[in-house]
């Protein structure tokens, strides 16, 4: 078994070479929903998030799960990053138990989700130095890394000090990934990091995915629901829909499959349903009716 | 460096992380800080005034008025304790964080401590400027007033209250919308059986029963006994304080642990409420 260490600030975390990046078998979600519309005191119902839901991931490799609002992607990511427990299944990050050994998992992933989430009154700089604290880097490597690591995804440096509510939400998500790199993750999960954001941001940010993937070796999970934009970046495109996952093949594969030619049109051959028509709860939406 | 030198080494430059970060945010918030003090100095002057109100000697009504300030003291400080404690989850989850601290690799003791910790140094300064601010308002004498012994006994109640502090910032993991509230219930409700602004002796008796496990009485009864009449720590009121610590922290730790699972369990983990 060939092991190398993992890049994160101390603790070293061995990582195995011989086993894929992200092994997902039968994983199961279930959340309990009140129907809106049977009343206050209604009882909740079961309400699966994910459905058996099976794939491997290889070192280094860009897989990209599609699927429309409330299909389950975030709680698939959430699932991976320790912050959800499974019901059901198994799902393993370089051969360690996601569910079990959480704080080596924790070592290992990082993630950039749609909302930046910072601390809005500290500059890019505190907020940054506050989550690489977490991962034990000290002031000292913060000092250096921090204003490398900025200027890499092209955040000005005449801004760093700046409150982060004062930043447009391009430059916030920037600063997500700027953070989620601070820490050198083995695996990066992205869930719809381009959302919201405005053409010219939406294309540095997957400019930088690109170099990420070039540079660094970490291994992306991206969620989204824009087509184009899983079909540019990933190795191979899964689409997820209502929880469970259709299929994940490398994009031309798909079309072979289903004999067509874009992934809008895959969408329906497997659904029978169109994929820019139906515009479900938000996601976060849904996880409130479901908490 | 050895496995285990290398993660505590991680978990203290991440305690730190949590401190220096509080640090940030009051800073910000430093306006807002003075105007809550403001506040808090008024709120004190409403209980102190009683004394004056109460037609004894001027002696007594010193003594009765430092008294009384000792009980809003604590309770003043308390109140910071259980707000900053309670705040690891209500604060996070408001700023959108919680999702990125909860899966950050710090053990959760230490990023509680860290928390409690902060909580504790800023409400003994914020006591501190309280108690000299109503002392100069009103006027007190506190000749024989023993402050290092009053700060001391306070420090060690401080275990026993982050052990309770840290219990009540599960709720806010639990009830997104109103569990924060309840955590100053369970502060009032403490203060109330340890005898805020009387002694103990004058509540019922299964009151005084309850007072027993308060660790807010011995540290009222201790640190009065300290300002108005110059006492030392007495081990009468320290022993308590120990022993309610020692099953208060691991008790709040492994409360926090069972809601931060049930949170996980049901997807109460996350952003918005």
């Amino acid at each position: 078994m060939s092991i190398v260490a993992a890049r994160t600030p101390s603790p070293v975390v061995p990582v195995r070479q011989d086993v894929p990046a992200v092994e997902v078998r039968d994983l199961r979600k279930t959340f309990r929903r009140r129907d809106r519309e049977a009343g206050r005191f209604a009882r909740r119902k079961p309400w699966p998030a994910l459905v058996d839901v099976t794939f491997t991931i290889a070192r280094g490799e860009c897989v990209a799960i599609l699927g429309q609002n409330g299909s389950g992607k975030s709680t698939l990511v959430r699932l991976l990053s320790t912050l959800l427990l499974n019901d059901g299944g198994e799902a393993r990050i370089f051969g360690h138990d996601a569910f079990r050994e959480e704080r080596t998992i924790r070592r290992l992933v990082n993630r950039v989700s749609v909302e930046a989430s910072f601390f809005k009154k500290m500059s890019a700089t505190e907020n940054l130095s506050y989550a690489a604290r977490f991962y034990g880097m000290t002031p000292r490597q913060t000092r250096t890394a921090i204003p490398a690591i900025l200027e890499q995804v092209g955040f000005p440096a005449e801004r760093r000090g700046e409150a982060m509510e004062n930043l447009s939400r391009g430059m916030q998500q920037k600063v997500a990934l700027a953070r989620a790199l601070l820490t050198s993750p083995v695996l990066l999960l992205l869930d719809e990091p381009t959302t919201g954001l405005d053409p010219r941001s939406k294309l540095e940010v997957q400019d930088f995915i690109r170099q990420v993937r070039a540079e660094h070796d970490a291994t992306i999970l991206l969620c989204t629901h824009d087509m184009a934009e899983a079909e540019t970046l990933a190795d191979r495109v899964g689409i997820l829909d209502r929880g469970r996952l259709l299929f994940l093949e490398p994009v031309e594969d798909v079309k072979r499959r289903y004999g067509v030619e874009t992934l809008e049109q895959a969408f329906f051959a497997a659904t029978g349903r169109a994929f820019a028509a139906e515009h479900g709860d938000d996601e976060d939406d849904d996880r409130q009716v479901l908490a | 460096m050895s496995r285990l030198t290398s993660t505590l080494r991680s978990e203290l430059v991440g305690l730190a992380g949590i401190v220096e970060r509080n640090v940030y945010l009051t800073k910000r918030y430093l306006l807002w800080d003075v105007a809550f003090m403001v506040w808090t100095v008024a709120n004190t002057l409403t209980i102190v005034f009683i004394a004056r109100a109460v037609h004894v000697s001027p002696a007594e009504e010193n003594r009765l008025a430092t008294s009384l300030l000792v009980g809003a003291v604590i309770w003043a400080f308390l109140g910071i304790i259980f707000e900053l404690v309670t705040e690891t989850v209500a604060w996070e989850r408001w700023e959108g964080t919680i999702e990125y601290t909860f899966m950050a690799p710090i053990s959760r003791p230490v990023h509680l401590f860290g928390m409690a910790a902060f909580a504790v140094l800023y409400g003994l300064v914020r006591a501190a400027i309280l108690f000299a601010a109503v002392v100069a308002f009103i006027g007190l004498h506190v000749p024989h007033a023993n402050f290092a012994g009053a700060l001391a006994l306070l420090a060690i109640a401080s275990l026993s209250f982050m052990g309770i502090g840290i219990m009540a910032s599960v709720l806010p993991l639990i009830s997104p919308e109103k569990g924060a509230q309840l955590g100053f219930i369970a502060q009032g409700l403490m203060l109330v059986v340890s005898g805020v602004y009387y002694p103990v002796s004058v509540m019922p008796d299964w009151m005084q029963w309850i007072s027993k496990v308060s660790p807010a009485t011995y540290a009222l009864r201790g640190d009065r006994a300290a300002i108005v009449d110059g006492a030392g720590l007495a081990w009468a009121d320290v022993w308590p304080l120990l022993v309610i610590a020692l099953g208060a922290i691991p008790l709040g730790l492994a409360i926090f642990r069972a809601g931060e699972r049930y949170a996980k369990r049901h997807g109460k983990l996350k952003r918005s409420g």
